[in-house]
């Protein structure tokens, strides 16, 4: 299952955990990655709090933590090549925290509803 | 319409050109502006002086102005200032360029600060300069705002009380506004007291440590042990040093600084009544994209040469808005063009020359200052680079003392208040300066001189 | 401009045994090697060793690769980049300025202190200000400052809930990133088509959480905010302040002062309207004005004048001063370049700059609007926005079209700024641009246009001729190379 946040970020849920990235059409807004600034595993995150940053050698933009949890792994491959997310930002996942509160997966937009709001943006 | 040199329209110029703008006269193009707030009269201003005129003004000024033989320095002193260096600076392709925006046309620009960061990494000790800070005070506060933001969540910093009370007067500023909460670590014997700063740091909440060497006092404090503790803690260090000590002193990247920040004025710039100066900000690897500012990286372009390019801007200001690193939007340009030819001009040997003078001209001076019995080194144990504070033994002395001084045209240090002074000697001063200083002083070695003045 | 590139680092020229500096001999008996090891370096810093000619070589064929106001006209929009004249670097470079130390006692530096307080008056003149400080040193360090004085003004009240401060979303991106250094929150309010501030959407959003609303009129579209008045009273109404950025505040010489269009504090670039270089970047000069009653706010050291002894003072501890923002009083000489510039002006010139800098503007705004997309019809002050090329069908676009130009030897307008359209190109020619200069920049944009529509490949791949083509960006921010010793790890001099 994977839902979003209106800010772009993914969570592709997997039991009691989740891999956070970035959707492909703000991979396509944002052009070639250069840098993903990553948190520290074990962080505590609040859902809607600032995690890391991605930028590209034009633009910036901060990453937002879908869901409340701990970080249990970085993506460590985005430090030597941040252009993987560039090429396949779901499978070149940022983050992987554990779930703390699971309702508030409910919470995050479906990809019908995403797919909606990116429609409306790019007018 | 104007005749003046500047201002190139004639009235045929004026006439053509709004004609093109469907224009009858210059004052239709503001006929938007509400009348109410269009000037009505003329500037309460001078009028036009003529270029002799404004050359007889400043002259007239200047006049009123006294170059004094300089002991003082606090953070900024009189240095040898090559004659090459304003000589290539007044270059108008280099003064008259903006910031490198296009690296087509810029590569004198981007090519000197890429030569000035790597000066600055070399005297630092660290990986990575900015190009960017106004002056010490601010790269400092900079300095601080980076450890806060590095941090995340904790917004504590400690400053030794060594460190200059004009940078800490900025940073408390800063820190004032932008919620940041500053103690203050205690000196002991004027050294950085590290039992305080370990219980300081044991308080938690800690995002940086600002500590300096050499310190106000000019002494060169030992920070063994000082980056275990900061790190222990979770927290970043800050050095900060005027940076012409840094072609001798254990560099910040020694003694496990993450950041250095500080005055680079004394690499030979003129004092100028305070400014242009240049601040200097270096740090790590791992902070690199935390860092404020200007960094011009190397890169290739598509003949295969070897270019220059801003880099890393989507820190800044222009593309992150609020969330950038910081406001600034400067490169100091021009001022780390001196900087880097100062660099190239003395060389690792010439800086090392000018901290030799420097400090063999103060321990000199210190000595025969001693040698008066009228005041004594403060800080008698403690070794310094160019700069100690000495105790007079009474403020009437310090008082007079300074007064007559400056009237004989000797700025002889900066009071800190009651009997001490702080005093630095650069390789400006000569053996006959530090005689004449002396021999002021001795002047004062009657004591009823002073003493049926208080 | 050099047509050669010459790429070499000091350091590669660097030959162990050369010297360039010259010092007196050491004659003292005190030594470095007195000092603690531990308190010195492990090993000396890998500077460059050069003798004085090659040294000076180097530097000048840099300066060849280098484009300048004087190499040629540089259209950057919201930079001002007018002519720097030369009497002032002459000033700046008095010897005795040279030698003063900051710390000298005030009846030292009598006419530095002088010179301070002049320039201070002359700017709250030509501002409608009642007082300025002139410690700033850059525009962006006078944007802190005045948002300083505004937290320490509602602070001075106990109106400590005001958090928030508006921006229109044209705004420079300095504002907002210095609100936010000041701690402030941003909010931003929406411009209407012509490029002005929308007052129904700015009404909806003032309330008593905002301290300040910050503006600079003329916009960054070039326009001026006719409604300045109600906003300002809007703002008033609402126990906020009213924020002049000053980068646009060249056209307004001579034909309006923003202490008049109701704005309370403001900051000035000298090296925009004033005429100080830009020095490839820096240093500026940022003051920052007040109206009365916001005085006692201003940062220390303050520069105080006592008529009847007439003598100048410098204030360090004023204590409802917002705090101390400077090492001590600016950037010095770049104040004295533009008290020069002002003299040299006179009152009579200085009001033909907003006039002329504004024509200039609308010559080549309305020579071009046939070939260039204007998205806001109208007159335009001292600036004004294309949104790209009128025919959008050929693939060209506004960086092609800026480093197009760069082959006909003038400097790249701005672009992709301001956000409001997607191909901005943001075009200001200041007054000290000739009618001759103008018309041969029409001609080379009027040629980029048509040959964006017939030879379009022409555009999309300049430049051709400048020395450096092409740097890979992208390269540049993936793996930073940003030190000599990064390209060559393991090198000794």
């Amino acid at each position: 299952m994977i839902k979003y946040l209106p800010s772009h970020e993914y969570a592709r849920i997997e039991g009691q955990e989740a891999y956070i990235g970035i959707s492909p059409y703000a991979a396509k807004q944002l052009g070639n990655v250069v840098y993903v600034d990553m948190p520290e595993v074990d962080d505590e995150l609040e859902k809607g709090e600032e995690f890391g940053a991605i930028e590209s050698v034009k633009a910036a933009s901060d990453l937002f933590a879908p869901l409340n949890g701990t970080v249990l792994e970085i993506n460590e491959a985005l430090n030597d090549n941040p252009r993987l997310v560039s090429d396949d930002p779901l499978k070149n996942w940022i983050i992987k925290i554990s779930i703390s509160d699971p309702r508030q997966v409910d919470e995050l937009l479906d990809q019908e509803a995403y797919d909606a709001l990116c429609a409306n943006e790019q007018h | 319409m104007s005749s003046h040199r500047y201002l190139p329209h004639t009235r045929r110029d004026i006439d053509l050109m709004l004609e093109r703008c469907k224009a009858t006269t210059v004052d239709d193009l503001f006929a938007d502006i509400p009348d109410e707030l269009r000037l009505k009269k003329a500037y309460d201003l001078p009028g036009e002086l003529s270029e002799p005129e404004v050359r007889a003004y400043f002259r007239s000024l200047s006049a009123e102005n006294s170059p004094l033989v300089c002991f003082a320095g606090g953070g900024f002193y009189d240095r040898y200032a090559p004659a090459v260096i304003p000589a290539l600076m007044a270059r108008s392709e280099f003064l008259t360029a903006y910031t490198p925006y296009q690296p087509e046309i810029s590569q004198g620009t981007l090519q000197y600060i890429f030569e000035y960061q790597s000066m600055m990494c070399e005297l630092t000790g660290l990986d990575v300069s900015n190009a960017s800070m106004y002056d010490g005070t601010t790269a400092v506060a900079e300095a601080m705002m980076m450890c806060v933001a590095a941090a995340r969540k904790r917004n504590r910093v400690l400053v030794s009380e060594t460190v200059s009370p004009i940078t800490l007067e900025v940073m408390k500023t800063y820190a004032r506004y932008h919620g940041i909460t500053i103690s203050v670590i205690p000196a002991t014997n004027g050294v950085t007291d590290r039992a305080a700063m370990q219980r300081m740091l044991a308080d938690g909440d800690v995002a940086g440590v600002v500590l300096a060497s050499p310190n106000y006092y000019g002494i060169l404090e030992d920070y063994t042990g000082f980056a275990d503790d900061i790190h222990a803690a979770k927290a970043l260090m800050v050095m900060t040093s005027h940076a012409c000590a840094l072609g001798v002193v254990k560099s910040p990247g020694e003694w496990g600084a993450d950041i250095a920040a500080g005055e680079a004025q004394s690499l030979g710039m003129p004092l100028n009544y305070g400014g242009p100066w240049l601040g200097y900000l270096c740090t790590t690897n791992a902070l690199m994209r935390k860092m404020p500012g200007r960094i011009v990286g190397a890169t290739t372009d598509a003949k295969g040469q070897r270019v220059f390019v801003l880099t890393l801007q989507a820190r800044e200001q222009h593309i992150r808005r609020e969330k950038a690193t910081s406001n600034i939007c400067s490169n100091q340009g021009i001022m780390t063009l001196y900087a880097s030819m100062y660099c190239s001009v003395m060389g690792a040997e010439g800086l090392r020359r000018v901290n030799n003078l420097s400090y063999g001209g103060a321990h000199s001076l210190a000595k025969k200052i001693e040698a008066t019995g009228l005041a004594r080194l403060k800080y008698p144990d403690k070794p310094f680079l160019n700069e100690f504070v000495v105790e007079f033994d009474s403020s009437t002395l310090a008082d007079m003392f300074y007064d007559t001084a400056v009237a004989a045209s000797i700025l002889p240090g900066i009071r800190l208040g009651d009997k001490d002074m702080l005093i630095a000697v650069t390789e400006m001063r000569t053996p006959d300066d530090i005689e004449d200083y002396i021999s002021i002083l001795n002047d004062f070695k009657d004591a009823k001189l002073y003493e049926e003045d208080e | 401009m050099n047509k050669e590139y010459y790429g070499k680092l000091i350091f590669e020229q660097s030959v162990p045994g050369r010297t360039g500096f010259s010092l007196p001999t050491d004659s003292y008996t005190a030594n470095l090697s007195d000092l603690p090891q531990t308190l010195l370096r492990g090993e000396s810093p890998r500077l460059p060793e050069v003798d004085e000619p090659s040294l000076v070589r180097h530097y000048t064929n840099l300066s060849t690769n280098n484009f300048g106001v004087d190499t040629g006209f540089y259209p950057l929009g919201s930079c001002t980049m007018k002519y720097n004249p030369k009497i002032n670097d002459e000033i700046a470079a008095d010897p005795v300025v040279a030698a003063l130390h900051p710390s000298q006692p005030d009846y030292t530096v009598q006419g530095a202190l002088k010179a301070y307080h002049t320039l201070q008056s002359m700017l709250s003149e030509i501002g409608g200000m009642a007082e300025f400080t002139l410690n700033p040193y850059a525009g962006a360090h006078g944007e802190l400052t005045g948002l300083m004085v505004i937290h320490a003004y509602h602070d001075a009240r106990s109106d400590t809930r005001r958090n928030k401060v508006i921006v229109p979303d044209s705004a420079h991106g300095t504002n907002p990133a210095s609100a936010n250094v000041a701690g402030y929150k941003i909010v931003e309010v929406k411009s209407l088509p012509d490029g002005t501030v929308d007052i129904d959407d700015l009404r909806g959003k003032l309330d008593d959480t905002v301290a300040a609303m910050m503006m600079t009129n003329p916009n960054t579209t070039g326009m001026f905010e006719k409604n300045i008045p109600q906003i300002a009273a809007m703002v008033h109404e609402a126990g906020a302040l009213m924020y002049y950025d000053g980068a646009n505040l060249n056209p307004m010489l001579g034909v309006a002062r923003p202490g008049d269009m109701g704005f309370d504090v403001m900051h000035i670039n000298l090296h925009k309207t004033f005429s100080t270089p830009h020095g490839g970047g820096g240093p500026g000069s940022g003051p920052v004005g007040v109206r009365a009653g916001l005085e006692e706010f201003l940062p220390n050291p303050r520069v105080v004048y006592d008529e009847e002894a007439d003598l100048y003072t410098v204030v360090t501890d004023s204590p409802d001063a917002l705090g101390r923002i400077s090492a001590w009083l600016g950037n010095y000489t770049v104040e004295l370049k533009a008290l020069a510039y002002i003299l040299s002006l006179g009152t009579e010139n200085l009001a033909l700059i907003g006039p002329m800098a504004t024509l200039n503007a609308n010559y080549i705004k309305d020579s071009l609007k046939d070939d260039y997309l204007l998205p806001i019809e109208g007159r335009c002050k001292h600036e004004f926005v294309f949104d790209g090329l009128r025919d959008k069908s050929t693939g060209v676009t506004t960086l092609n079209v800026a480093k197009r130009l760069l082959d006909f030897g003038f400097h790249a307008p701005t672009i992709y700024f301001p956000l409001l359209f997607h191909e901005s190109l943001m075009i200001e020619p200041t007054e000290t641009e000739s009618r001759e200069t103008l018309d041969r920049f029409i001609d080379v944009m009027k040629r980029i246009a048509r040959e964006a529509a017939e030879t379009p490949q022409t555009v999309i791949d300049a430049p051709h001729n400048t020395p450096v083509t092409h740097p890979d960006d992208t390269e540049a921010a993936l793996h930073p190379v940003v030190k000599w010793s990064d390209l060559q790890p393991s090198a000794t001099l």
